[in-house]
């Protein structure tokens, strides 16, 4: 990597190649998102804040981050363990299985969120089972510990509500995850494993202190890809979120709402404030990463 | 601790990795497993590790009368070096080392002191002292082995198990590196198995030299033992190199200085190590098998000389520098060849 501009390289320069580079990334990414800053700074100051800070805009960030760091956190949990199967075990219709891990990819946000509607609905397969069960459950836990407000959530719902919002974040997150580790584990030598054996550790320290600190980097990688999908999903989330202001409504649909009351100014502030929040947290997740791998060769 | 490994078989699927093998290992020895890829000799090693068992049904795997066939690999009290060195890269050397002694139950492990204290040691017998702070991709290929066989000493094993363990090495730090383990082996006296397919690591290092071949063990002896008295084709093959010669020739050395004809009832090829071949000039009336100069290799201590003998059969001779230089040799000179030693099979020995 030390003679970057090395003359006798055989694929063509340097120069070439960062100019198309530059030329590209300015095109597609830098010249929109400079749009929205241009945008933004025509409105005077007292006006930008009233619109990225009034009270159902706070609670909009605070049901987007916090359900898709949630979704993002589940993911990184289950994206493991699949990932885990996917490459340590072989077993009939495993091919299947690699393939239905891409769906979410695939499959069109829209198509996504009024199928999820329709499962976790009150009246859908699961959400109509899930109903008496978390109502029974609801029962037996006042029953027991009375104290509690347990019935403050019995009118929990699934779909049309947070829990929604959530299902459909972890949804469109998991092959971020799964595809990310998959290469790794791929990669890492069975001898450490049978290193760690040796020495005598039990599974869980072999896991613990062996194979996950390995993981760590592509997982946080995982994790902030998931969280940075998360983030700007709106297809899937608008038909099963219910979309109540200040309860169930994450940011991208606000920013849609404004621009449909033809608030051009409101929107690209609010579009403003998410881009800058997301960049510091990827700048943030990648410092973590490159803190995780600081051991490993590239 | 003495190794005995019994009627040993292992199969993947249809591969058969190990046939029926059995090996011991006296106690406080330096054992090469040698043999070409895919002879079973990891094999062997990783079932006396534990890694991998045997067959059900085959035989059994005992550390010094204890069967330890049915013992899991963390419990039977074994180093296991990786050829990869398979170090935790997220770990320091010291944390390395130490891993063996802080995975111990809170009851057995050791106080951190004396886990600092006897990390140190190890450094020190491995001559890594300074380097405990450093992470394993800040070391060098030698230093990572040896970093490995520490971690692997740590947990006190009662024998040490070393899988090529040169063989990702580049060749003058697998020299400096193997004439190291040696002198270890015999500081410390622990019953010691290494697998190497480098025919040379193996006869200058091990006390006993185990040559396998297809799943089955070929030869167990001192090296000079296999290399002087090869029990079978395979073994002259695989140890150095050598000539097959097609019987009969027409020159052959006795002790006693007389010479004649070879020949053989039994056998068609003679096996012939070069430098059991004697170089003269060609001359009318001596007894010797004509052949001619095809190449002259002098650089190095000894003098390699290809002679073609008829159309197409090379023969490769090894003569001192100083016998070239008297004979005054030059490309497509007649010369007479004569056997001074050789080996013959019987016929049916197929290899």
């Amino acid at each position: 990597m030390s003679s970057v501009r090395s003359s006798r390289s055989v694929l063509p320069g340097f120069g070439l190649s960062l100019g198309f580079t530059l030329a590209y990334l300015g095109l597609i990414v830098l010249v929109p998102l400079l749009a929205a800053f241009i945008r933004t700074s025509e409105m005077s100051w007292a006006d930008f804040v009233t619109a990225v800070a009034s009270p159902r805009v706070l609670a909009s960030y605070k049901l987007s981050f916090g359900a898709s760091f949630l979704a993002a956190l589940v993911n990184s949990f289950f994206g493991l363990i699949v990932a885990w199967v996917l490459v340590r075990y072989s077993f009939f219709g495993k091919r299947v299985v690699d393939a239905l891990v891409d769906l979410p990819f695939a499959l069109p946000t829209a198509v996504a969120g009024i199928a999820l509607t329709a499962i976790y609905a009150n009246n859908g397969w699961v959400g109509g089972w899930m109903e008496p069960v978390w109502t029974a459950a609801v029962a037996k836990l006042d029953a027991w510990m009375p104290w509690a407000s347990w019935k403050d959530w019995l009118g929990l719902k699934i779909a049309f509500d947070r829990p929604g919002v959530f299902i459909a974040l972890t949804f469109i997150g998991l092959p971020f995850v799964v595809r990310t580790l998959q290469p790794v584990l791929e990669e890492l030598e069975p001898e450490l494993e049978e290193a760690s054996a040796s020495l005598g550790a039990n599974r869980w320290q072999t896991i613990t202190r062996v194979i996950f600190p390995e993981l760590l980097p592509a997982l946080i990688t995982g994790f902030a890809m998931a969280f940075a999908r998360a983030l700007g999903e709106y297809g899937s989330v608008v038909f099963i979120a219910g979309n109540m202001p200040m309860h169930s409504e994450i940011t991208p649909l606000l920013i849609i709402t404004k621009l449909e009351q033809y608030d051009y100014h409101g929107a690209t502030a609010i579009a403003v404030v998410m881009l800058v929040s997301s960049f510091c947290l990827l700048l943030l997740i990648n410092l973590l990463q490159k803190w995780s791998r600081r051991h490993h060769r590239v | 601790m003495s190794i005995t490994a019994t009627q040993i078989t292992k199969t993947f699927g249809t591969y058969t990795a190990l046939a029926g093998v059995d090996l011991h290992v006296p106690s406080g020895k330096l054992v090469a497993l040698l043999g070409p890829s895919g002879s079973g000799k990891t094999t062997l090693l990783r079932v006396i590790a534990g890694l991998e068992t045997a067959d059900s049904g085959s035989g059994r795997i005992q550390f010094h009368a204890e069967d330890v066939t049915d013992v899991p690999t963390g419990k039977r009290g074994v180093g296991f070096v990786f050829q990869h060195y398979a170090l935790f890269r997220h770990m320091t050397v010291f944390d390395n080392i130490a891993f063996g002694l802080n995975v111990l139950k809170r009851k057995e492990r050791p106080s951190k002191d004396q886990i600092a204290d006897r990390v140190h040691k190890l450094l020190k017998l491995v001559q890594l002292d300074n380097l405990g702070k450093r992470y394993p991709t800040q070391l060098s290929g030698g230093q990572r082995q040896r970093v490995a066989l520490a971690r692997a000493l740590a947990v006190d094993p009662k024998v040490l198990l070393l899988d090529e363990p040169f063989g990702a090495l580049d060749a003058k730090v697998r020299k400096e590196l193997r004439r190291w383990l040696r002198q270890f082996h015999d500081e410390i006296n622990l019953t010691t198995v290494f697998v190497t397919h480098d025919q040379e690591e193996a006869l200058e290092i091990a006390d006993e030299v185990v040559v396998m071949n297809q799943a089955k063990i070929e030869q167990v002896g001192t090296p000079q033992e296999v290399y002087d008295h090869p029990a079978t084709p395979f073994v002259y093959q695989f140890l150095g190199n050598v000539n097959k010669l097609q019987l009969p020739w027409r020159g052959f050395s006795n002790a006693d200085g007389s010479h004649g004809p070879f020949t053989d009832s039994s056998a068609k090829v003679a096996y012939v190590r070069p430098h059991e071949l004697e170089v003269l000039r060609y001359r009318v009336g001596v007894d010797g098998e004509v052949a001619s100069i095809r190449t002259i290799h002098a650089a190095g201590s000894v003098a390699r000389l290809t002679c073609v003998r008829g159309s197409s059969e090379f023969v490769d001779v090894e003569i001192s520098r100083q016998r070239l230089d008297e004979l005054a040799l030059a490309i497509d000179d007649p010369v007479l060849l004569r056997v001074r030693r050789s080996r013959t099979f019987a016929e049916d020995y197929a290899i």
